[in-house]
């Protein structure tokens, strides 16, 4: 079923209402996803976009019966509605919002952990593009018809990045199985290796790109994990080869602060744990068709 | 965001950490006369520049005299100072912060931080104060003392002094670096900080406990509900370019090279940033226009781009999401004609309404390179620079 989200999974939409959660909740139900509802405190009772809308995340889940869910919140209170969610039951969860304060997070992190690990919510973002599994559903905000339905994993910080790569995927043929964002702030709910881990699970993908960048530790836990324990292929990129030391390149948690976090440095850490690097940011499509090519002989 | 040393020292002082007497001035009258405010025979000017590695660039003097403070100052004030962490435009000193001198017994390093592999504020120590803490990790690795805070929690009595017995300190000053370590880790909590540094903390001969500097940044996310950390704001310490482009909402960052660069989406920007070096050239700046990018925006951005001098080609590159393709293509126009682009121009648009955005691109009549692929975008990027370049050295 791919990763996280098909047509059968039952979304609600947090911050419904208002005119972002509104534009993309009718982007989402054009491409397949199957919306049951929303939440907006004080809007309870109503009804939008041909769905019901809720006061809160426990009377939606109760009545709607939903599994998953997308927050559009703006962003001091977003912390708040993903822990909303967490508490009403949702078992996945995707936050656009970008914005939210680091110490927000921080505590969103430490409350999840009130779950044991098997119930507890997964989350992806914030600050992403959300999640696609084409032909099947969309969380998020990415134009569906640039991703073939196929058996490639995408996973990356950025949003119009990911669309490059699946681009240049299409325009050769090369679909995807499902392409999720983990968002480009310092403190995020998914990081690269857990997203991997469920990519390696997946019976529909073959192969999984990784679109990196500079900053952080997460690309190099992603490499080290994938050395020892990932058997499909894995292909990555990591943008910001010209970006400077100490300079905050856009995402919140695009900057160099210490060794290992530099372009450089993590294509070297990628390149030692086996891991093919997609040379420059044209060449996503070429690499990805000739690792599946060198695959396919080998097989 | 930063702010100055003294307005670090200030928010420090109010959470129970102890600090040299001290005023600011904006002159060399003032910082006489906040020399014999403080009293004594020896005092330490130091020029407020957002960055470290003062000392070095000479940026921090000690005076034994009313003359030697005015000479001081007058040498300091009004100069751009260059050090290792400015970049060499350096930045201007307009702000002065006089000390009295303190008599050192031991230096301490000590930070906080935001862990991203913890995703916790983390404490960072080490008795080898006095040098950055690159050098310390290098020469003294041992030394360096961790410790994370459960953010549900909060910092504990403990942990502050495991800390205070692991630089060794003396039993009469533990009550006092616990103090000091808790005062911390709440000014940091309180203020949305991103970023702590103490260096050094020092033990003075008289048995007290002193921040001799400090060092703050803040969460930028934040600060809609910090309003007395945006006040601090000094809009001097920044890149007049990045000033003007965040005052309209651009997220803008200035570099050296000469190829501007308009993209959606940070990631984006970064790679054909990355792609524009492969191709031979080098990028001007990064500059996310974001999502929603309507016609105006369009026009702000070529104006931020070409608010830098050094601009001698720009390149365009959106991959439209929720941005729409024919909107971009009408903001080029609109900037072509009102704020006037007088350099090679190549535009690469997909996504999102693309076919339109070529059509109303082609049909301007207006002189724009246009490109299909990230490639072709940066090729013909630096081809249209080395043209420019090749035609102004002839």
């Amino acid at each position: 079923m791919a990763i996280l989200l098909n047509r059968t999974t039952r979304v609600l939409v947090q911050g419904f209402t208002g005119k972002i959660g509104s534009f993309h909740a009718e982007d989402m139900k054009r491409y397949g996803t199957k919306v049951v509802g929303g939440v907006t405190p004080g809007k309870g009772g109503q009804t939008h976009l041909g769905v019901p809308v809720f006061n809160t995340m426990k009377g939606a889940v109760r009545e709607t019966g939903a599994d998953a869910s997308i927050v559009f919140v703006p962003p001091p209170f977003a912390a708040d509605a993903i822990m909303e969610a967490a508490d009403a039951g949702i078992k996945f969860c995707v936050c656009i919002t970008d914005g939210i304060p680091s110490q927000d997070m921080m505590h969103v992190k430490r409350y999840m952990r009130r779950y044991r690990f098997e119930d507890r919510m997964k989350l992806v973002g914030p600050n992403c593009a959300g999640i696609i599994t084409p032909g099947q559903a969309l969380m998020g905000i990415m134009p569906g018809n640039i991703y073939l339905p196929g058996r490639i994993g995408i996973v990356g910080r950025s949003g119009t990045l990911g669309y490059e790569a699946a681009s240049q995927m299409k325009a050769l043929g090369i679909g995807v199985s499902t392409s999720v964002g983990i968002g480009g702030d310092p403190i995020n709910g998914s990081s690269f290796k857990d997203m991997l881990e469920l990519f390696e699970r997946d019976e529909d993908t073959d192969a999984v790109v990784m679109i990196g960048e500079i900053g952080g530790p997460q690309e190099a836990e992603a490499a080290e994990w994938a050395k020892w324990n990932m058997k499909k292929p894995l292909i990555a990129y990591i943008a910001g080869l010209s970006a400077p030391k100490g300079k905050r390149m856009g995402h919140a948690g695009a900057i160099i602060s210490a060794f290992g976090e530099s372009a450089q440095e993590k294509v070297e850490i990628l390149k030692e744990a086996g891991v093919a690097i997609v040379p420059t940011p044209a060449a996503f499509g070429s690499t990805v068709a000739g690792v599946l090519a060198e695959h396919k002989k080998a097989a | 965001m930063d702010i100055h040393e003294y307005q670090a020292k200030e928010l420090l002082s109010r959470y129970s950490v102890h600090i040299p007497r001290g005023g600011l001035a904006y002159s060399s009258e003032q910082a006489t006369y906040r020399a014999s405010e403080i009293g004594g025979g020896k005092w330490v000017v130091k020029a407020q520049i957002h960055s470290g590695a003062r000392g070095k660039a000479g940026g921090i003097r000690i005076c034994a005299s009313d003359q030697e403070v005015c000479d001081a100052a007058e040498a300091m004030l009004g100069r751009k100072l260059v050090t290792h962490q400015t970049g060499p435009r350096g930045k201007l000193v307009s702000r002065l912060y006089i000390e009295e001198t303190v008599d050192i017994r031991q230096e301490i390093y000590l930070a906080f931080v935001l862990d991203r592999k913890a995703e916790r504020v983390m404490i960072v120590a080490s008795a080898s104060g006095g040098m950055e803490i690159e050098e310390i990790a290098e020469k003294q690795p041992d030394s360096i003392i961790r410790a994370t805070v459960d953010p549900g929690a909060g910092m504990q009595h403990y942990q502050a002094r495991e800390i205070a017995f692991g630089l060794g300190l003396e039993n009469n000053l533990i009550g006092k670096a616990t103090e000091t370590l808790l005062g911390c880790y709440r000014v940091f909590r309180d203020y949305d900080a991103s970023m702590l540094e103490i260096n050094p903390l020092v033990v003075t001969r008289d048995g007290n406990l002193m921040a001799l500097d400090a060092k703050m940044s803040f969460d930028e996310n934040a600060l809609f509900r910090r309003p007395e950390i945006s006040e601090l704001r000094d809009k001097s310490q920044e890149d007049p370019r990045e000033t003007f482009a965040s005052d309209r909402g651009l997220s803008y960052v200035g570099l050296e090279g000469s190829i501007g660069c308009i993209i959606n989406g940070a990631g984006l920007a970064m790679a054909t940033m990355d792609m524009i070096k492969i191709a031979g050239g080098e990028p001007a700046n990064f500059l996310d226009i974001g999502g929603g990018a309507s016609p105006e925006r369009v026009a702000k951005s070529f104006r931020a781009v070409l608010g830098d001098k050094n601009v001698e080609t720009i390149l365009v590159n959106i991959f439209a999401g929720i941005n729409r393709c024919d909107w971009v293509a009408e903001g080029v126009i609109k900037a072509i004609r009102e704020v006037g682009v007088n350099v090679p121009l190549v535009v690469r648009l997909a996504g999102t309404n693309v076919d339109e955005g070529k059509r109303i691109l082609a049909e301007s009549g207006e002189d724009v390179l246009v490109a299909d692929t990230l490639a072709e975008a940066a090729e013909k990027a630096v081809a249209a620079w080395q043209a420019v370049t090749k035609k102004n050295a002839a």
